[in-house]
């Protein structure tokens, strides 16, 4: 589904990335652990398009296309989604709005006719209560004024709503309290199918405790320094990050 | 590099596109137009007087503001870049000319046809659209629909000239007195040579079962048009009046220097909207209308409410400040406005409140939207006189910036001459964020789409206040007119 090879990417002239392989196959969850500053991010911002980045090297290819050439919102129509770290609020943007625009610009992509308004509200209910979103946020402007944990059950949601192919959760797991995070987490098992994939890119195991990994990878100083089971990140979690760190240096 | 690349391209695309982007109402009919010659003196007033038939106190009004005029210098002090215009260069006065030689009889199909291109329906079998329209096309009313079944009702709705000839009495009680010729250069040049615009009177406990509009329509070259509104809403009664203006693209700046007058009895209320797309001139700036209008309103009766609701995306200056003179008590003052300059617009808008009855509220929103080169600025006055106790305001203020060499200023002036009055201001100004827009793209909404999606949630609280069917129409306005701002 996804092959990124040797992904060189930089911000402001700085590298962050400098050569990621990583290769993500239908039904996998990956997560991707480091340190502060490793180019976690980075990641899923070059990934999705983030204007900000640029890329220096390397190639993605996306169900056989090539990510890097499509726009960020082709990226989006072909199947990437991103739970953002920090969602911004849109002000006077109702969620109800923001949804229909995004779910018919996705549908046109695909030569389809607009969803009507009935079906489309039937969507926003069935696909609410898989996070426990009142109807009250959903008919809110886009974040605005909502707290930590309803704004990171707002980015599941949306993740619902538009059955991507491949969802990246960005530190999703930060500033959730622990029903929060329980309910964020069994929202992404729900969605969870033998034809998605999921990458997780946290700090913590405890996010991992609700969301099982298939694979575990350490990202470093922009490259993907270690790969292996759920074990991995039990022991990270139990010895931290420096006996790697001292590893790669000492390379 | 290469999708650095693709973000350039097609950011440059959609420059380019919004710069191609044809102002829709860019046509000019091809019209036989009667117009009197270029200039300004006292011959020409009484010429425009003599071929409208009017009565000699007309006339007297017109020589004394004529008179007065000469006396003003154009005035200065707006945040604008305006060039001196020079007002013997203009014509005063514009008429088709079947429609002058066939009075109220059958329209000339080439107007009609005029019209419809602007989606003006002036069949009265279009009944679906629910609207009661005035067209004045250059310096005349070309027609009035559904004046027949309003006026069963008592309600009056006709163009300035035939309120004249049939109301005089109407006339000369209320034209001038809101806004007198002495106000400013524009009033007195406007009192001196309006040509033409729409009398509206709502009788006392009449609720206007329909939206009343006057469209606005420049055709002819090298001509002004100064157009006289005068509404007046007699005791408990309630009207929604909307205007719109569009203007074909020329590459010489035209003057549209207007006025509008309303006056407001007790407990009646009045709507006034106003969607301006004038032609705002070419990217670079090249031609365009200059907008420059007085519009007042007169809350004469104790617990009436006059609501001013605008959104401008046209002409190349815009100067306005759509007034409440709150004289009733309990007298309730409303101005909503959305103000979108791009390329080289500029705009000085805002809304004066002017507090004289004890009680009386008023609220302002204004929302400047600034992208390309322009400048939008907001310039208000909240008046508190000392007999006006118990009085409340409440202002907001909002700038959004798209781009780094457009400009946003405000310049609120408050005076508060008594203790019990309440004042609020509260202002703010902004950047639409890149990342906003990465969060849209994100969701697969294309930036062009995500642009337009977050200025309408910007200007989400003034649109609102727009009849349903004018808040379809603007919301359209405003995205199209975004296309390509951002940068």
């Amino acid at each position: 589904m996804l092959q990124i090879k040797d992904l060189h990417a930089s911000i402001e002239g700085k590298e962050i990335l400098k050569g990621v392989n990583l290769t993500v196959n239908p039904g996998e969850v990956h997560a991707i652990m480091g340190p502060n500053g490793s180019g976690k991010s980075t990641l899923s911002n070059v990934l999705t398009g983030h204007p900000a980045y640029t890329v220096t090297g390397g190639e993605v290819t996306f169900g056989g296309k090539d990510l890097l050439a499509l726009s960020p919102e082709d990226r989006a129509h072909e199947g990437l989604f991103l739970s953002f770290q920090y969602p911004v609020e849109i002000p006077g943007v109702s969620m109800v709005n923001f949804m229909r625009a995004a779910i018919n610009e996705k549908r046109k992509y695909f030569g389809q006719d607009p969803l009507s308004a009935s079906d489309f509200l039937k969507l926003m209910r069935e696909k609410r209560a898989i996070v426990e979103l009142d109807n009250k946020l959903a008919s809110r402007a886009v974040n605005e004024g909502f707290s930590g944990g309803e704004k990171k059950r707002n980015e599941i949601f949306q993740m619902a709503m538009l059955e991507p192919k491949l969802s990246i959760l960005d530190e999703t797991d930060s500033g959730l309290d622990i029903d929060a995070l329980r309910i964020v987490a069994s929202g992404v098992n729900t969605l969870k199918s033998e034809d998605n994939a999921t990458i997780v890119i946290t700090h913590y195991q405890r996010l991992l405790d609700y969301i099982k990994p298939d694979f575990v990878h350490v990202l470093y100083k922009g490259r993907i320094v270690m790969s292996a089971g759920p074990e991995l990140a039990l022991e990270l979690e139990e010895k931290g990050y420096d006996w790697i760190k001292a590893q790669i240096d000492n390379e | 590099m290469k999708e650095e690349q693709n973000k350039k391209d097609a950011e440059k695309h959609i420059i380019n596109q919004a710069a191609s982007e044809e102002y829709k109402y860019g046509f000019v009919t091809d019209i036989e137009t009667n117009v009197i010659p270029k200039g300004l003196n006292e011959d020409v007033v009484r010429q425009i007087s003599a071929l409208k038939n009017e009565p000699e106190w007309l006339l007297d009004m017109r020589l004394k503001a004529y008179a007065h005029w000469l006396t003003l210098k154009q005035p200065t002090w707006g945040h604008i870049d305006m060039p001196e215009i020079d007002f013997q260069d203009i014509s005063y006065y514009a008429a088709p000319r079947k429609q002058a030689a066939e009075g109220n009889g059958e329209i000339d199909p080439e107007l009609k046809r005029t019209f419809d291109k602007l989606g003006i329906p002036l069949e009265e079998q279009m009944r679906l659209s629910g609207m009661a329209v005035d067209a004045v096309m250059d310096s005349v009313s070309v027609h009035t629909t559904y004046r027949e079944k309003l006026a069963e009702l008592g309600v009056i709705f006709c163009s300035i000239s035939e309120a004249v000839k049939d109301y005089p009495d109407l006339i000369k009680k209320y034209l001038g007195k809101v806004v007198p010729y002495t106000d400013n250069f524009y009033a007195a040049l406007n009192t001196a040579v309006f040509s033409d615009g729409s009398f509206v009177y709502i009788p006392k406990g009449v609720r206007c079962p329909m939206e009343l509009s006057t469209y606005f329509r420049i055709n002819a070259a090298q001509t002004g048009q100064f157009e006289r509104t005068l509404i007046v809403a007699d005791d408990d009664s309630y009207v929604s009046y909307l205007e719109g203006c569009t203007a074909p693209m020329r590459d010489e700046n035209q003057l549209h220097a207007a006025i509008v007058e309303i006056i407001v009895e007790d407990r009646a209320e009045v709507k006034y909207s106003t969607v301006q797309n004038w032609y705002p001139g070419d990217k670079d700036g090249k031609g365009g209308i200059y907008n420059l209008v007085t519009k007042r309103g007169l809350c004469r009766g104790d617990h009436s409410k006059l609501s001013w609701t605008q959104v401008e995306t046209g002409s190349a200056i815009t100067w306005k400040y759509p007034s409440c003179i709150l004289k009733g008590d309990h007298s309730v003052g409303e101005f909503y406005s959305v103000a979108l300059t791009r390329n080289y617009q500029q705009a000085d808008t805002g809304t004066k409140m002017i507090h004289l009855g004890r009680n009386s509220s008023s609220t302002i929103v204004s929302k400047g939207i600034s992208a390309g080169h322009s400048q939008n600025s907001y310039r208000g006055l909240v008046k508190i006189a000392p007999q006006a106790t118990g009085c409340r305001n409440y202002t907001q203020c909002d700038s959004l910036l798209l781009s780094d060499t457009s400009g946003a200023h405000t310049f609120p002036v408050i005076e508060v001459d008594n203790d019990s009055s309440v004042v609020e201001h509260e202002a703010t100004t902004s950047k639409i964020n890149e990342d906003q827009i990465f969060y849209c793209n994100q969701r697969g909404i294309s930036t062009e789409d995500a642009v337009g999606l977050i200025v309408n949630g910007y200007a989400k609280e003034v649109m609102a206040k727009l009849p349903m069917e004018f808040a379809v129409e603007a919301q359209k306005l405003l995205s199209v007119s975004l296309e390509g701002s951002i940068g």
